[in-house]
């Protein structure tokens, strides 16, 4: 095999196995991975483009319900802070999800700065997550334009 | 590509549309399971549809119980006997969802002569035991814990190759009939309540409900207790969730 591609296929795992270690992602992404196949090869792809508009979406309306200074709809901010929760479970966003157990908890406590704070962390974890994710997409890219195919990394 | 529609069905070309070619023909083949799929969230939309199609079974994903009504055509009020109805195998559905939840639907169902054969499965993020109960005794089949992973999918599907019921009345709708299902997410158009983040204001006169509570039925809150209940909602601490099932079936083992 490519000495070029056997290097790559390693710069792939690592970088997988780091994520994980790094608490970015969860078996719920290993889920979704094994989902994925030949007749679906996207599929993964095509989920987390999904959640990250999601989480545009779903922090532009934490923002603005925040911003509603001394108006404040916590509710409002939960039932969001409910759904990101959802989806970033959904595709095994570990640290996304973390956070927002945590948001939900500030919400009900109705505590404003909390919650200011909270949501810029939301924010700066999905983009760095999205980040990430696009260097492990890159990877498997340059993978098969070298001729290789995509290891199965396996976790555990 | 199912982006933002309201409905997103059966969009590969290995599935087979409804309708298309079983109108007249024999008894449906067991392993034609089609599955109605009920969530708000897009993202676990396109999940359980893949984990659905994976399993062999043709699905239609809707974004609310009230598409799910309109698609089953239970909120139809001149729906009769004689009317050809979508078959539907299994309904399977989130429970927090805006509007109405899924243990609402669930009741809805249940309530409808065509329909309340139908196993109805709900699926939570939250593992609440009065929740749980209180699905399962409103005749829900099995309660699933999300995230949802093959493994669960696969257990449903075991389950209902036995119980298919190939002839109990719900004939296949022809598709030239039928409205073409171009509901889209964000449409103000048809259904009764739109489908928002806000709590759900329908009934006014009840009292502020807590970010969980929003999503229970308005109705029941008052004696929900089921804040008491919540067992550690993490699913990597918990070692294995509570599954409640209800084998309702008979001729199982």
């Amino acid at each position: 095999m490519d000495a070029h591609v056997a290097q790559l296929q390693m710069q792939y795992r690592n970088y997988i196995l780091s994520l994980y270690q790094q608490g970015f992602l969860d078996d719920q992404f290993t889920e979704l991975k094994s989902l994925q196949d030949d007749g679906s090869p996207d599929f993964v792809a095509e989920v987390l483009s999904l959640f990250f508009d999601d989480c545009v979406k779903l922090v532009g309306n934490m923002a603005r319900a925040l911003d509603q200074t001394g108006t404040v709809d916590f509710s409002q901010v939960g039932a969001n802070v409910h759904q990101l929760k959802g989806s970033s479970s959904s595709v095994g966003a570990k640290r996304v999800k973390g956070l927002c157990i945590n948001f939900k908890e500030l919400c009900e406590a109705k505590n404003y700065e909390g919650c200011v704070r909270c949501l810029q962390q939301v924010d700066i974890e999905y983009k760095t997550l999205k980040a990430k994710l696009q260097d492990m997409f890159n990877l498997e890219k340059q993978i098969v334009q070298a001729g290789g195919i995509v290891p199965q990394v396996d976790i555990n | 590509m199912a982006s933002d529609g309201g409905v997103s069905c059966l969009r590969r070309s290995e599935m087979m549309s409804v309708g298309i070619g079983g109108i007249d023909s024999p008894p449906l083949d067991v392993d034609e399971v089609h599955v109605l799929a009920v969530d708000d969230s897009l993202v676990d939309r396109i999940v359980i549809e893949r984990l659905l199609r994976i399993t062999s079974c043709k699905v239609t994903a809707v974004d609310s119980g009230w598409r799910a009504l309109e698609f089953l055509g239970i909120d139809n009020e001149k729906a009769s006997a004689e009317l050809d109805r979508l078959k539907v195998d299994l309904i399977i559905t989130d429970y927090c969802m805006p509007g109405m939840t899924g243990y609402e639907l669930l009741k809805k169902i249940k309530e409808s002569s065509s329909f309340r054969q139908v196993p109805v499965v709900i699926m939570s993020s939250e593992n609440v035991i009065t929740r749980i109960d209180r699905c399962l005794e409103e005749g829900a089949e099995d309660f699933l814990l999300k995230p949802v992973k093959l493994a669960d999918v696969k257990r449903l599907r075991n389950y209902l190759t036995r119980d298919v019921q190939v002839s109990n009345g719900n004939k296949r709708k022809l598709p030239e009939d039928s409205p073409p299902l171009t509901l889209s997410h964000d449409s103000s158009d048809s259904s009764p309540p739109p489908s928002t983040l806000s709590p759900d204001s329908s009934d006014s006169s009840s009292p502020p409900l807590s970010p969980v509570e929003i999503f229970s039925s308005p109705l029941l809150s008052p004696l929900d207790d089921e804040d008491d209940d919540v067992l550690t909602s993490s699913p990597e601490s918990t070692p294995s969730p509570v599954r409640r099932q209800k084998m309702r079936s008979p001729g199982l083992d």
